[in-house]
């Protein structure tokens, strides 16, 4: 697993990707963190992060796209399939090497933390628990992202099927919205990775949330290694 | 050690390989032969758990690689037909990173400089493998495969792709690993195979045609007792005295080779050696005989035979042969 996030760090930077996707993010966020924080006097992250969410939706297929598909596109997961490592290994290895450039991208908030810590109070708790969230949010989706990029072995086709992967769970809110059905309608809010990260920027800390988050990021690496499984056996 | 028990895949209705057995002992270097889609890869691939098999067994080192795919995958170092290389790697930091993702416990430095002098890339170490002539990348695959020492080598056509002179250094590198490895080569090549390996599969259509050494393997399908020879004299009174001959099974008059010159397709019963006969004859008769030559076989030949049909019938002679 080391071995194999050490790789992908590198392969990230030595290609565009990394750069194409910090400077993008960072562009992004830069722009509404000028417009809600700095342009309107307010020390309140919470605009910037529900921002982040569609950022992310994206931004992230474009970081997973080419961790499974390229391999299989030049043939070297046979190298990786041959070699002593189990599956998980492989798959958490990418996993946990893109949510490091996740990372990496969202910790800019601290920043914008500091820089409004000079002009005014920043509710600093608050803040945390946003940056956690916004974590939580990515490693979901870079999951997603990655189980989509095991199923191509087109780039392209990677990150548009991840963008409309996210971009569906993100429509589960409007659709929601429309469903009079009282059941059907908690049902659908209790699947929104909106709803529960809405929350997170209003500075309710929910632990199931939490979980929802982790165990959608445990699923769909454990379908990642499904799908190499079944491949293997077919 | 390889042990291959009834191995065999479908793919759907198509069986790629139909219950393959054959076993490989220690320091042995064996040939994988047979025609384009024969299930050569398909075999290999399942040996390095690459792919399942959908039944049977394989055993490496006595580890089943279904069973416990890691320690089996930990003992074979693996040449795929494409080499797996990380096309925007240098070579130095691919091998670092196939070090490290075989786990390797030999003391780095020293051991990649072992591995990339023995495959003579020591040259474009810091070289993006991108931009690598094609013999360079197989040599570089073959690197791969060799990291960590690893007690089996399976090696997917290891020499294609490479100009003449660097396919006799590989085979000689091959040949030389083989002494203390357990080799699997596969190969179109014929003079290959015949070159470098001790033992030979022939695979056609998903099953093993031939089993055996090389020599062996021709001898099989020799049969000495056949004879081309090329006779100055008349025809009829040759074919009519060869055929008064004890033993004889069959003599058939070929082409007009030279002016008024026979050539003879002669076949006696199997274990008979009729060439003095044929020569006492011809002395007898004061005809000249110009030219005499069992009809042996090369490795081409036999493939050509095995994989054209006839398989089937050594093939029971092999597992007749087993049997006693």
């Amino acid at each position: 697993m080391g071995a194999i996030y050490r790789r992908e760090i590198g392969a990230f930077f030595s290609s565009s990707i990394a750069y194409i996707f910090l400077a993008v993010f960072y562009i992004f966020s830069g722009l509404f963190f000028s417009l809600d924080n700095v342009a309107a006097g307010s020390t309140n992250l919470s605009g910037v992060f529900s921002t982040l969410f569609f950022i992310s939706i994206f931004l992230i297929p474009l970081l997973t796209m080419r961790l499974f598909s390229e391999e299989k596109k030049q043939r070297t997961e046979q190298g990786l399939l041959t070699a002593p490592v189990s599956l998980t290994g492989i798959v958490l290895g990418k996993y946990f090497a893109a949510l490091t450039m996740y990372v990496i991208a969202v910790s800019i908030i601290w920043i914008y933390g500091f820089i409004l810590s000079i002009y005014g109070t920043v509710a600093w708790l608050t803040l945390v628990a946003n940056y956690l969230a916004a974590l939580l949010v990515g490693g979901a989706f870079i999951a997603i992202g990655l189980f989509v990029s095991s199923l191509t072995e087109n780039q392209v086709a990677a990150a548009v099927g991840g963008i409309v992967c996210l971009g569906m769970i993100f429509l589960i809110d409007i659709v929601a919205s429309f469903v009079k059905t009282g059941w059907l309608q908690s049902f659908l809010y209790d699947l929104s990775f909106y709803t529960r990260y809405y929350e997170f920027t209003c500075g309710i800390f929910n632990l199931s949330s939490v979980l929802f988050y982790i165990s959608t990021a445990v699923l769909f690496n454990f379908f990642t290694v499904r799908v190499f499984e079944k491949r293997r056996w077919s | 050690m390889i042990e291959v028990r009834n191995l065999t895949k479908h793919y759907g209705d198509k069986k790629a390989v139909n219950d393959i057995s054959f076993t490989v002992n220690d320091g042995e270097i064996l040939g994988f032969l047979g025609p384009n889609g024969a299930g050569k890869s398909t075999t290999m691939n399942m040996l390095t758990g690459y792919i399942s098999s959908t039944s049977g067994q394989a055993l490496i080192n006595g580890v089943d690689i279904l069973e416990d795919p890691i320690r089996a995958k930990s003992y074979i170092g693996y040449l795929p037909e494409i080499p797996p290389l990380y096309v925007d790697m240098t070579v130095h930091s691919y091998l670092n990173f196939v070090f490290d993702l075989k786990k390797c416990k030999l003391p780095r430095r020293s051991h990649l400089k072992d591995v990339l002098t023995l495959c003579k890339i020591a040259d474009v170490e810091n070289r993006i493998i991108k931009n690598l002539s094609k013999g360079y990348k197989q040599r570089v695959g073959l690197a791969q495969a060799l990291i960590g020492n690893p007690p089996v080598l399976i090696l997917d056509e290891p020499t294609v792709g490479l100009d003449p002179k660097q396919m006799v250094e590989i085979r000689t590198l091959i040949k030389r690993l083989g002494k203390n490895h357990t080799v699997i080569l596969s190969s179109h090549i014929l003079s290959e195979i015949q070159a470098v390996c001790d033992r030979v599969i022939i695979i056609n259509h998903g099953v093993v045609a031939a089993d055996d050494t090389a020599s062996n393997l021709s001898d099989k399908v020799t049969t000495d007792h056949r004879i081309m020879a090329r006779i100055d004299g008349p025809r009829a009174e040759i074919l009519q005295a060869i055929r008064g001959l004890d033993g004889i099974k069959y003599i058939r008059a070929d082409m007009e080779r030279e002016p008024g010159v026979y050539e003879y397709e002669i076949e006696a019963e199997p274990g008979i050696d009729i060439r003095r006969d044929i020569n006492r004859v011809a002395r007898e008769h004061e005809w000249d005989i110009l030219t005499l030559r069992t009809m042996e076989m090369t490795l081409e030949d036999i493939f050509l035979k095995i994989t054209m049909g006839e398989n089937i019938q050594l093939n029971q002679e092999n597992k007749k042969g087993d049997g006693k």
